[in-house]
């Protein structure tokens, strides 16, 4: 058992690094080609990401699509989260169901209702299509990073502050919105990471006039290999690890993968 | 948050919003799906609203009926075999120390996070001729010369573990840290061993959970969609790929809706047994 532990962790882990590996050695590739074992060093194609003007724009479109999107999606689910938690509302569960559903859809399908939906508007091939798109399909993150908090809350805190006085309001705005603030933002980091590396909808929501990070990588890749491509992967891969490491050490992943709580009290 | 209060007219008023916005951009979009699923598709042109039967004929008809149960057949398979790789690794995972448990999963939220460009771009790479696994081998001596895997069967497949592993995990996870410990040791007090244990005890134990988490599986590789078209020809292509390429390419969007909204009961239905399988997993426990 315990060789058998040992070898499927290591096979897991040879399987899930090994890919990302590859690239990362081309991305340092000096050849134009892709060669392995690779042929010298270079960060050449990596200063390409930001010299290159139509990849420039590529990032700076990904960047601000994330970032409004992952903040308007914590503005959707975030009042959602608290009311159905806080109070008796009729069909919560089918209306927390409406904010899971998008998300636990095949993304095509998603993709083609806001394709029609925009041509159906005459409104399509916008920057703020994807956004709303982007918004609606990844708003299940904070739904359930601030639905885990309503439910990990001590009834007694809000209790105490409406003993001590304080109106209902007060006590949301002082108490209980403080104490949902970390988890959304672990969902607006989540709902950011993924719409960063999401690339169904956003292609078919631009209908070709917008180009975010990953349409770029894939009509350059109808052309062939280059190691900027692989050089966009990296950073792709620096960034997600990034954010869930600090997750890991400063929010808590374990709680937010849906540990349960005993084992969080385990040895460290 | 133990007790709630009755829903006063204000709470209702903030609803409103996130759930407007839900119906609005997700249920809105839908429903003109639906619509446009019978319309008329203008050659050259676009489509005009109208009540037609075609796209469905035509989508139940011969070949697209054929690549739905290839679609269907793979995404099975590809998450069985995820299932079965993910189920021990995530066994084991909830019973490590903190630190390679907390690092385990990192990486494999990392992994679940990367654009299904990155992956099928990387496995290309991997599989590929020019920078390959295959020019470690030659540089090894065990091959002549190198060759490419991709496309293929076995590519996409590959593939499709790939990115349905990391989910597989985050499904079991919550589930299996609640396995009680007292359980297994009870096993092992009665002097099962570890391997006796597994297969008697912890397995029947999860099975609900095992079956939930490959349903839940099957509808995310259904979803698949640069996978099949990096690393797969024309005959490895799933439902997604169809989907998006009518509705992009061949500007035939009514057969894409019409297609959409099968995938849609498909996955629907899906998730529907896997909410029984659940409420029922929870009544026995």
């Amino acid at each position: 058992m315990r060789a058998l532990r040992w070898s499927l962790t290591t096979l897991v882990v040879v399987f899930l690094i090994a890919p990302l590996f590859v690239v990362a050695v081309v991305s340092f590739n000096e050849n134009r080609y892709m060669d392995f074992p690779p042929e010298g060093f270079s960060l050449h194609w990596y200063a390409q990401l930001w010299e290159d003007i139509s990849w420039r724009e590529s990032w700076t479109t990904s960047l601000v699509v994330a970032a409004a999107s992952a903040a308007l999606a914590v503005l959707i689910a975030t009042p959602l989260a608290y009311l159905l938690r806080a109070y008796h509302v009729r069909l919560a569960p089918v209306l927390y169901s409406l904010g899971i559903l998008p998300f636990m859809l095949p993304p095509v399908i998603s993709a083609l209702g806001a394709l029609v939906f925009w041509n159906s508007m005459h409104h399509s091939g916008r920057i703020e299509n994807i956004v709303m798109s982007h918004a609606i399909f990844f708003s299940t993150l904070p739904l359930v990073t601030v639905s885990l908090a309503m439910e990990a809350m001590d009834p007694s805190l809000p209790e105490a502050a409406q003993t001590l006085g304080a109106s209902q309001r007060t006590t949301f705005r002082t108490i209980t919105l403080p104490l949902l603030v970390p988890s959304m933002i672990t969902g607006y980091a989540a709902a950011f990471v993924l719409s960063l590396n999401e690339y169904i909808i956003a292609f078919m929501v631009s209908r070709f006039s917008v180009v975010t990070l990953p349409i770029k990588v894939v009509n350059d890749l109808r052309y062939g290999f280059t190691p900027t491509i692989a050089a966009v992967a990296v950073v792709f891969i620096a960034i997600a690890t990034t954010v869930f490491t600090l997750f890991a050490l400063y929010g808590n992943l374990l709680k937010f993968l849906g540990a349960d709580p005993a084992i969080l009290e385990r040895e460290r | 948050m133990t007790e709630r209060r009755r829903a006063t007219r204000g709470a209702y008023a903030v609803l409103a919003f996130p759930v407007g916005m839900l119906a609005v951009f997700f249920l809105v979009p839908l429903g003109i799906m639906v619509a446009t699923s019978f319309y008329h598709r203008i050659e050259g042109a676009f489509y005009e609203p109208a009540f037609e039967l075609a796209n469905w004929q035509r989508f139940f008809s011969g070949v697209y009926m054929e690549r739905t149960l290839f679609s269907i057949g793979i995404s099975l398979f590809a998450g069985a075999v995820s299932i079965a790789l993910a189920f021990p690794f995530t066994y084991f995972l909830t019973r490590m120390r903190r630190r390679p448990h907390v690092v385990l999963l990192v990486l494999v939220m990392s992994a679940l996070a990367l654009s299904e460009v990155i992956v099928g771009f990387s496995w290309t790479v991997l599989l590929g001729r020019s920078a390959g696994i295959s020019n470690v081998l030659v540089w090894l001596g065990v091959m002549n010369e190198s060759a490419a895997y991709q496309p293929s069967f076995f590519a996409v497949l590959l593939g499709l573990c790939y990115i349905a592993f990391p989910y597989c995990v985050l499904t079991l996870y919550p589930q299996l840290t609640r396995l009680d410990p007292e359980v297994t040791e009870a096993a092992q007090t009665l002097g099962a061993s570890p391997w006796r244990t597994f297969w008697t005890v912890v397995v029947p134990i999860c099975r609900p959970i095992i079956m939930a988490g490959f349903l839940l599986v099957f509808v995310f590789t259904l979803g698949s969609y640069l996978i099949p078209a990096f690393l797969g020809r024309p005959e490895h292509w799933t439902l997604s790929v169809f989907i998006s390429d009518q509705a992009t390419f061949n500007a035939n969007v009514p057969f894409a809706a019409a297609m959409a909204l099968f995938l849609t009961f498909l996955s629907l239905g899906v998730v529907a047994l896997v909410m029984w399988i659940e409420a029922r997993t929870r009544r026995i426990a």
